[in-house]
C-alpha cells in the first residue's frame, strides 16, 4: 500500500514536470504552424529586413524591420538607464545600507515589481510623456525615450533582486580577506565583490532585458506606435509586442496579416529564448 | 622587544563580555600561540589586533592595545595602515577569485598608485619564493587561484601578506582545513618566517602550539589565564585550569 502511494505521487510529480515542457512545445508548434504560412507570400529575408509594414494595404507589405528596430531601440534605452541604477542599487542594498533602510528598500523594489504594467503605462502617459515633449520641444512626447524610461522601471526589480542575490552569495571570506589586507570598503566592492558576482550580475541584466523585450502594455501606451524606422530616440516607434497587441484584434483569421503577426510572435519568442538562455549560461557558470 | 602589548583590554559583543581584562605582550620575531577551548575568546583577541572585530555590530572595547607603541583603539587610527602592517591568515584559505598573480599584487594595487609592471612582477616572485611556491607556480601565474590545492591556497594567502610587507602575521587556525602533511609544511614555513615577522597563531590543536610556538597564552572564558614560555606552560603550568586543559581534562 505504501509503495502504491509512492508510485502514484511519483507519477503525479512526473506529469506536472512534463506538462510544463509539453505546453511550451505545443505553444511553439502552434506559433510555427500559424506563423510560417506567411512565408508563402513574403520571403523570410524580406519579412525580417523589409522596411515597410503596411499589413492591410493591397498587396500587403510585411517587412518588420521597423518593428525590430523599434523594440531594439526601446530595449537599449531601457538597458542604459536601468543597468547602472539597478546594479548600483543592488550594491547599496547588499553592501552599504544599514538594516532598516535595507529592508525598506527591498520591500520597495518588490512593490515596484507588483505595479501592473498598464498602470505604469498610464502614469507614464500623463506625467512622463508631457515632460519629454516639453523638455525636448517635440511635437509629441510619445517617443522611444519615454518607453525606455518607463521600461527601465520594469527591468529594475529583476535586476536589483537578482544582482543583490549574486552579491550576497559572494563568500564573506573574500570580503574579510580584502579588508584584512587594508582595502577600503569601496575597493573591496569594486575589485573583489563585483568581479566575484559578475556572472550573477550579468544574468540579472539579461533577465531584466528579457522582461523589457516582452513588455507590451506600457510601451503600446507611450511609444507612439509609428511603424517607421526610427531616426532618433526622440521619435515615435512601434515595438514587436505592441504590434501584435494592437493589430491581432482586427486581423482577419487566416489572412496574410494574421499569419504575419504570428511570425512576429516567432521572432519575439526566438529573441526572448536567446536572452534567457544567455542568462542561464551566466548563472550556471557561477556554480 | 614587544610588538603588541595589551593593557586591561575588555571587549563586549552587545552584553556578552568576550575578553576580560587581558594583559599581554607579544614579542617580535617570535611565534606566540593562543590556545583554549571553543568560545574562550582566542579568535576575538586575535581579531582586535587588526580591528577586524569592527565588522561585527555591537562591539565595544576599552583598555589599550599598543602595536609598535601606537594605541590602535584610538579613534583616529588609520585602519588601512594598521591592516597593512598587521596581516591576517584565515581558517579557510581565502584567495580572491582572481589569478595567482592578481591575488598577490592586490595589496600593492590598492595601496600604491602607478606601480611599474616589472616591479609588480618582482614582488610576485619574491613573495611566492618566501612561501616556497615560486617553483610550483611560476609558469601559471595567470591561472585562477581557485584551482590550487588547499595548502597552496593557504601559502598564497600568506604570500599576499608578504607582498604588502606586513610586520605582524595573525593566523587564525591556519591549518585546520589542511591534512597532516600540509600542516607540517605550513608549520615549517612559519618557523622560517619568524626570522622576519612576528607571528601570532590561534589554534585548537595543543600539539601544534607546542611544536611551533615560542610563547603560549591559555585563554578561558575571555580571560588570559596564563601567558608564558611554551616549554614551561606545557611542562609546568602554574595555574590549575591550564593544567586541566593541557592534560585533556576538558576542552
Amino acid at each position: 500500500m505504501r509503495k502504491f502511494k509512492e508510485f502514484i505521487i511519483e507519477k503525479l510529480i512526473l506529469i506536472s514536470g512534463i506538462a510544463s515542457i509539453f505546453f511550451v512545445v505545443l505553444i511553439f508548434l502552434f506559433l510555427l504552424k500559424e506563423g510560417l504560412s506567411v512565408f508563402n507570400t513574403v520571403s523570410p529575408f524580406n519579412f525580417l529586413f523589409g522596411k515597410s509594414w503596411y499589413p492591410i494595404s493591397e498587396p500587403p507589405q510585411l517587412g518588420i524591420l521597423p518593428l525590430i528596430l523599434g523594440s531594439l531601440l526601446v530595449t537599449l534605452g531601457a538597458a542604459i538607464i536601468s543597468i547602472p541604477i539597478g546594479v548600483g542599487c543592488a550594491v547599496y542594498i547588499a553592501e552599504v545600507a544599514p538594516g532598516k533602510i535595507k529592508e525598506t528598500l527591498k520591500a520597495g523594489i518588490e512593490l515596484l515589481a507588483a505595479i501592473p504594467s498598464v498602470v505604469l503605462g498610464f502614469i507614464g502617459m500623463v506625467t512622463l510623456v508631457p515632460l519629454v515633449k516639453n523638455i525636448f520641444h517635440l511635437p509629441t512626447g510619445l517617443t522611444a525615450l519615454s518607453g525606455s524610461i518607463m521600461l527601465a522601471f520594469m527591468a529594475m526589480p529583476t535586476i536589483v533582486s537578482i544582482a543583490e542575490d549574486a552579491l550576497y552569495s559572494v563568500p564573506k571570506t573574500y570580503k574579510e580577506g580584502a579588508l584584512a589586507l587594508g582595502a577600503t570598503h569601496w575597493q573591496t566592492i569594486w575589485r573583489i565583490m563585483l568581479p566575484a558576482a559578475s556572472s550573477g550580475i550579468l544574468a540579472a541584466i539579461m533577465l531584466g532585458i528579457g522582461r523589457v523585450i516582452g513588455e507590451t502594455m506600457a510601451v503600446m501606451m507611450i511609444t507612439g506606435n509609428a511603424a517607421v524606422i526610427p531616426n532618433s530616440i526622440l521619435a515615435p516607434v512601434r515595438t514587436l509586442t505592441a504590434t501584435i497587441a494592437a493589430e491581432m484584434g482586427e486581423a482577419v483569421v487566416g489572412s496574410e496579416h494574421y499569419f504575419a503577426l504570428f511570425a512576429v510572435g516567432i521572432v519575439l519568442f526566438v529573441i526572448s529564448f536567446i536572452v534567457n538562455v544567455t542568462a542561464d549560461l551566466f548563472l550556471h557558470k557561477k556554480q | 622587544m614587544e610588538k603588541i602589548i595589551t593593557k586591561n583590554l575588555n571587549l563586549w559583543y552587545g552584553d556578552f563580555q568576550a575578553l576580560k581584562n587581558v594583559n599581554s605582550g607579544f614579542k617580535a620575531n617570535k611565534i606566540t600561540a593562543i590556545i583554549g577551548p571553543s568560545g574562550c575568546g582566542k579568535s576575538t583577541l586575535l581579531r582586535v589586533f587588526n580591528r577586524m572585530n569592527d565588522l561585527i555590530e555591537g562591539v565595544k572595547m576599552n583598555g589599550e592595545i599598543l602595536v609598535e607603541g601606537e594605541n590602535i583603539l584610538n579613534p583616529d587610527i588609520d585602519l588601512v595602515n594598521l591592516r597593512k602592517k598587521v596581516g591576517m591568515v584565515f581558517q579557510r584559505p581565502n584567495p580572491f577569485p582572481l589569478s595567482i598573480y592578481e591575488n598577490i599584487v592586490f595589496g600593492e594595487k590598492i595601496h600604491g598608485d602607478n606601480i611599474k609592471k616589472d616591479k609588480l612582477y618582482d614582488i610576485v616572485e619574491e613573495s611566492l619564493k618566501s612561501v616556497l611556491l615560486w617553483d610550483e607556480l611560476k609558469d601559471r601565474l595567470n591561472k585562477s587561484a581557485m584551482k590550487l590545492s588547499l595548502e597552496q591556497k593557504q601559502r598564497l594567502c600568506i604570500a599576499r601578506l608578504i607582498a604588502v610587507k606586513s610586520d605582524i602575521l595573525l593566523m587564525d587556525e591556519p591549518c585546520s582545513a589542511l591534512d597532516p602533511q600540509s600542516t607540517a609544511r605550513i608549520e615549517e614555513l612559519m618557523r622560517e618566517l619568524k626570522n622576519n615577522y612576528t607571528i601570532i597563531i590561534v589554534t585548537h590543536n595543543m600539539q601544534q602550539a607546542a611544536r611551533v610556538s615560542d610563547n603560549t597564552g591559555f585563554m578561558l572564558f575571555g580571560e588570559l589565564v596564563e601567558f608564558r614560555d611554551t616549554h614551561e606552560i606545557f611542562t609546568a603550568p602554574s595555574d590549575k585550569r591550564t593544567e586541566d586543559y593541557i592534560t585533556g581534562r576538558y576542552g
